[in-house]
């Protein structure tokens, strides 16, 4: 397993994402409630770019008329034809089974950590005051 | 007695207001219709005089198809064969405006088809007829007729005043499913808008296919705004829908679900095992490709046995000759159609009792 040091945590606002390219794949990195997600940055239906899909809430109803919402802001919905993914698990909410995104394990460590190694920051200084998001593949 | 074979939609004929349905009126609405001269409500949709209507051969001498019990008798028992039969009166009752008179007539083709058919033959059974466009008079009716067996279903238009989801209607569907009366939804328009979602057609022609989207946008309306949620016992019948278009509507609906169900967070799981389990179609007419392989893909596609309901449609002209099952139905798919389909789908059959 490769693990790549792809962005300082501050470089990536709650709520916001960044799109880095690891061995010639996009992937889409999020932070949301406090952590941080990637998934790969394509949808499985057309393709579509997920870092332009809407973050929302996970929204289930017991019975007409009654919205639940929860883990506000970890629900993607792809900004071609909506369809639902779940950040944590890129498992899609209409056939969880079967249509996923690609998702990858993420840490965060600070840059103490880093320069102790045995990671390597392929793309950018590591400055151990910082704190880094390093994405597996 | 022949093997069990029942029809769910036949269509015995109310003569006029004046006449078959008089002796069931109360004296107020008996001085109305005689003193203002109101009769012939045949629906727009079923002018009796139109080829449709009747096939030639089950036109009485005089009065209009279906309206002859005998000859109803005669066609849909000894020569296509069924063993039991739903009535289902279309009849300009529930198109009425004024919803007082339409309870009134409501209720007195119930009176008249329990007194003149039922009573007559036991073979027969019918479907409530109600004032849909008044959910609290509909609600009356069927509590009337909840003690009588013999009716089995509480039959509606497809084009009435509002599509059939909407919340206004659920104290209707509560009663039915409390009484185990599946919603049968037959073609027909109370003509309160156009029957094309775009305008008035030209022709004929044009109307009675437009039916086909009437049928799905009622089966959507029902699915999406909870009603199988909120009643799971509730099923719904389409009568003279036509069938071969269902497998490309349940496909497009599922599609269209995976990116629309924000819209309805209740609906959570695809909208074609919703209809699978609460929607059930009568098999005239099938409009079947001309071929066996091309009727076995739409079975496959539709992906149940338990969705389809033997109807001849009586005496509506479908079909020539006396067979009323649509040509090249698996073996399998007719004997659940013509049995036991029915029994699940209107508990109230009881053919045992």
């Amino acid at each position: 397993m490769a693990r790549h040091i792809v962005a300082r945590t501050s470089d990536i606002p709650p709520g916001g994402n960044k799109v880095v390219g690891v061995d010639g794949r996009d992937i889409v990195v999020f932070h949301v409630n406090g952590e941080f997600f990637a998934l790969l940055n394509r949808c499985p239906h057309e393709g579509a770019p997920l870092d332009k899909a809407a973050c929302i809430a996970r929204l289930t109803s017991p019975e007409p008329g009654v919205y639940q919402r929860s883990r506000v802001g970890e629900l993607l919905r792809c900004p071609w034809h909506g369809w639902e993914f779940d950040m944590r698990n890129g498992q899609s909410w209409f056939d969880p089974a079967r249509v996923k995104v690609r998702t990858y394990p993420v840490v965060i460590e600070d840059g103490e950590t880093l320069a102790k190694g045995p990671y390597v920051a392929e793309t950018f200084q590591v400055y151990v005051e910082d704190s880094y998001v390093i994405v597996e593949t | 007695m022949a093997a069990t074979r029942i029809d769910c939609d036949i269509h015995p004929a109310v003569g006029g207001t004046r006449t078959t349905l008089l002796p069931y009126l109360d004296d107020h609405w008996k001085e109305q219709v005689v003193s203002r001269a109101i009769d012939g409500l045949d629906l727009t949709s079923y002018p009796p005089n139109m080829p449709l209507s009747g096939r030639a051969d089950w036109r009485p001498a005089k009065g209009k198809p279906g309206s002859d019990l005998a000859m109803v008798q005669r066609g849909a028992f000894d020569q296509l064969g069924a063993s039991h039969a739903i009535c289902n009166v279309l009849y300009g009752a529930q198109a009425v405006y004024d919803p007082y008179m339409a309870a009134a007539f409501c209720k007195a083709i119930n009176d008249w088809i329990s007194a003149e058919w039922l009573a007559q033959d036991s073979r027969l059974r019918a479907s409530i007829v109600v004032p849909m466009q008044a959910p609290d008079l509909a609600i009356e009716e069927i509590e009337r007729r909840a003690g009588d067996n013999r009716f089995v279903s509480v039959l509606v238009l497809a084009q009435g005043e509002s599509l059939l989801g909407r919340r206004h209607f659920w104290p209707v569907y509560r009663v039915a499913e409390k009484y185990n009366l599946p919603l049968a939804i037959h073609a027909g328009s109370a003509y309160r808008g156009a029957p094309s979602s775009i305008g008035w057609p030209s022709y004929r022609y044009e109307y009675y296919l437009a039916e086909s989207q009437a049928f799905q946008a009622q089966v959507l309306s029902l699915i999406y705004e909870g009603v199988f949620l909120k009643f799971p016992g509730l099923k719904v019948v389409l009568m003279e829908s036509g069938v071969s278009w269902l497998p490309a509507f349940m496909w497009r609906a599922n599609k269209t679900w995976r990116g629309v169900r924000v819209e309805v967070p209740w609906i959570d799981r695809e909208p074609a095992a919703i209809m699978r389990d609460h929607i059930r179609l009568t098999t005239q007419p099938f409009d079947s490709p001309p071929d066996a392989t091309g009727v076995a893909d739409i079975i496959d596609q539709i992906d149940s046995d338990r969705m389809l309901l033997f109807a001849s449609d009586y005496p509506h002209w479908q079909f020539d000759g006396d067979d009323a099952i649509p040509p090249h139905l698996p073996a399998g798919i007719v004997s659940r159609m013509c049995v036991d389909n029915p029994l699940e789908t209107f508990p109230r059959l009881g053919l045992a009792a």
